[in-house]
């Protein structure tokens, strides 16, 4: 049966995990598998940028052979950038098979702020949504609340929901 | 406009650029394309419309700049946005003086690309805007409202479009209700300053003092009453038009202070002190005769020559009556809208006793009739019953009508005008009163 593989990279931690399971169920309606693959992050490293290749490890993630992976959802605890960007909160393929969300900057810690892990859970669980809307075809929505907004800084990712709005729902269902 | 109308090209030898930023617009709903390099940007410029135009300034082949300044020759409303891989501020300057919408440093903030690619739509909102306006505005440059085929009334427009083009003063004479300010309006809507305002004073309207505070405005306190300070119109029509209406009015001190400011372009404002510069077309207008006036020393020759550089003459209507039926019919169709009232025409015994008239107040009295009768008008035509004229027709008379019966009629008309008074009759017609009486007589006229 077809479901989202769950890839933590570069963590141990995955206290994360349950929650982001039960998000994604409820927005997309499918079952996850967590697996624990072997990606050398250092070839994706940029030592001048003391940042990671996105688009690099995004593409080591959808080459490993996953059984009837009907998409690749990669966790990592890295700061990810790609080069065009000072950084990214994630990446996905449009209607591909794979996407990739950074923790780094959704932790409190990255802003000098006191570490806190529910507001950090609900936000993994929002991007790891928004990444996935992309590969499922979804474009950014206009509307404030949805989860498919548009976000640049943290504090645009507190503001929208985990949900998809109706629209977006409607567009998941035609596509 | 929504994303998906915007359409934006991205120009970057990098691959892994062109990607990114291909992806980013995506996701956001943008209409997206890529180009490696300056050759095959601009054959995609050829091959669709786009908005926005990203491009690298450093690629192998022609550079960034060269490629803004061709694309700027091919279509200068397109908004380019210079991406560079170092802060050289000489390189960025140039770019954006050569017409750079602005210029972002790699790698960029996700923010404030976000923020730069709205604020590019947002102008080019505004460009689309003002070219649908300017569009629309020289659709209409040529006042509906100026309607005839004569030859007469053509000349007059051939007039309107040479002069339109320069920068000439311009004097337009004409009878009262001739249309003289819708000429002055034809030849500014399709001048170079028609983006800018026509401001229109009645100079006949106003006395001296007043005309004065009007086209050059005041400070707070330069006369009693005036508790703020006003621009005055000739302030207000900077880069447009000034229309004076009724110039043959104007009193002696206002030639003077007009004549100063026509050779200056400059004046002061009642009770300031600072010289203030304008750039105004000036175009005015009078139904007096101002060379009978130049020569009785009502009117200061220096000015006369001032103001009569070029002179558009607008014939009277009796003038062009072949256009008497185009402009009723206008009236008619305007007029039956406005009031939706079923009025679709003329019937053919009213147009004789149009065309017949001597329409002493011209086109606006022509206006005015036609509204009048679309007012009383039963049924879809304009009946000669409907017809009401401040000074009215003699409508029996006809080409075919003997010399008899014009002569009966004329009398009869006189008759009336004179309330039945023989010896004032008489004196109007040049005919002794005997003679009258015999007319009188022989036509019937008694009462």
């Amino acid at each position: 049966m077809a479901c989202i593989y769950i890839v933590p990279i570069a963590t141990e931690s995955l206290f994360w995990l349950e929650p982001l399971t039960a998000g994604i169920f409820r927005s997309f309606g499918m079952r996850t598998k967590c697996a624990k693959v072997n990606i050398d992050i250092s070839k994706a490293f940029d030592p001048l940028r003391q940042q990671y290749n996105s688009s690099y490890l995004l593409r080591e993630l959808i080459a490993w052979p996953f059984a009837h992976a009907d998409k690749v959802l990669g966790i990592a605890a890295v700061d990810l950038f790609i080069p065009i960007l000072t950084f990214v909160f994630g990446e996905a393929q449009l209607e591909g098979p794979g996407a990739i969300v950074s923790m780094h900057r959704l932790n409190n810690k990255f802003y000098g702020m006191p570490e806190n892990q529910s507001l950090l859970v609900q936000r993994i669980i929002k991007e790891s949504i928004h990444e996935l809307g992309h590969t499922f075809g979804l474009l950014h929505c206009s509307f404030p609340g949805c989860v498919l907004n548009a976000s640049t800084y943290v504090e645009d990712i507190d503001q929208k929901s985990d949900k998809l709005c109706a629209r977006c729902q409607q567009q998941l269902h035609i596509m | 406009m929504k994303p998906s109308d915007i359409g934006i090209l991205i120009v970057d030898d990098e691959v892994s650029v062109r990607d990114a930023l291909y992806k980013w617009f995506k996701f956001d709903g943008y209409r997206v394309d890529t180009a490696e390099n300056a050759t095959s940007a601009l054959q995609k410029l050829q091959d669709n419309s786009w908005d926005i135009v990203l491009l690298d300034i450093k690629m192998p082949g022609m550079d960034g700049i060269e490629l803004q300044r061709r694309i700027k020759q091919f279509d200068k409303s397109i908004i380019t946005i210079i991406i560079t891989a170092f802060a050289s501020v000489d390189t960025s300057i140039q770019a954006l003086k050569e017409g750079a919408f602005d210029y972002i440093v790699k790698p960029i903030d996700p923010d404030e690309m976000g923020h730069l690619i709205r604020n590019a739509c947002e102008q080019r909102r505004l460009i689309y805007e003002n070219i649908q306006l300017r569009q629309q505005l020289d659709e209409i440059s040529f006042s509906e409202e100026i309607i005839g085929e004569s030859p007469a009334l053509k000349k007059v427009m051939d007039k309107v479009a040479t002069v339109a083009q320069t920068d000439s003063t311009v004097m337009i004479r004409g009878e009262s209700g001739t249309g003289k300010e819708l000429i002055a309006r034809a030849i500014h809507s399709n001048s170079n300053r028609r983006y800018f305002p026509i401001i229109t004073i009645n100079c006949g309207a106003y006395t001296e003092g007043l005309l004065e505070s009007e086209l050059f405005g005041h400070e707070k306190g330069a006369f009693t009453g005036a508790l703020y300070r006003r621009r005055g119109k000739l302030e207000m029509a900077d880069k447009g038009t000034v229309f004076l209406d009724e110039i043959g009015n104007i009193g002696h001190k206002m030639q003077m202070d007009l004549l100063r400011v026509i050779e200056t372009r400059e004046f002061t404002r009642l009770g300031g002190d600072r010289l203030i510069n304008v750039d105004f077309r000036i175009i005015c207008a009078t139904n007096r005769d101002l060379e009978k006036a130049v020569r009785d020393g009502s009117f200061r020759e220096d000015l006369y020559y001032r103001l009569n550089v070029f002179s558009i003459t607008l014939p009277p209507l009796r003038e062009r009556k072949s256009d008497i039926a185009l402009i009723a019919r206008f009236f008619i169709k305007k007029y039956a809208q406005a009031m939706n009232k079923n009025v679709t025409d003329l019937s053919p015994e009213t147009l004789e006793v149009l065309s017949r008239y001597e329409w002493p107040g011209n086109v606006r009295e022509l206006r005015n009739v036609i509204e009048r009768a679309i007012v009383v008008a039963k049924g879809s035509y304009i009946d000669v019953s409907d017809l009401s004229f401040p000074f009215p027709p003699d409508i029996k008379n006809t080409e075919e009508d003997s010399l008899e019966a014009v002569e009966k009629s004329h009398i009869k008309k006189i008759l009336e005008r004179t309330g039945g008074n023989i010896a004032q009759a008489a004196h109007i017609l040049k005919i002794s009163r005997l003679t009258l009486y015999n007319k009188i007589e022989k036509y019937q006229l008694k009462k």
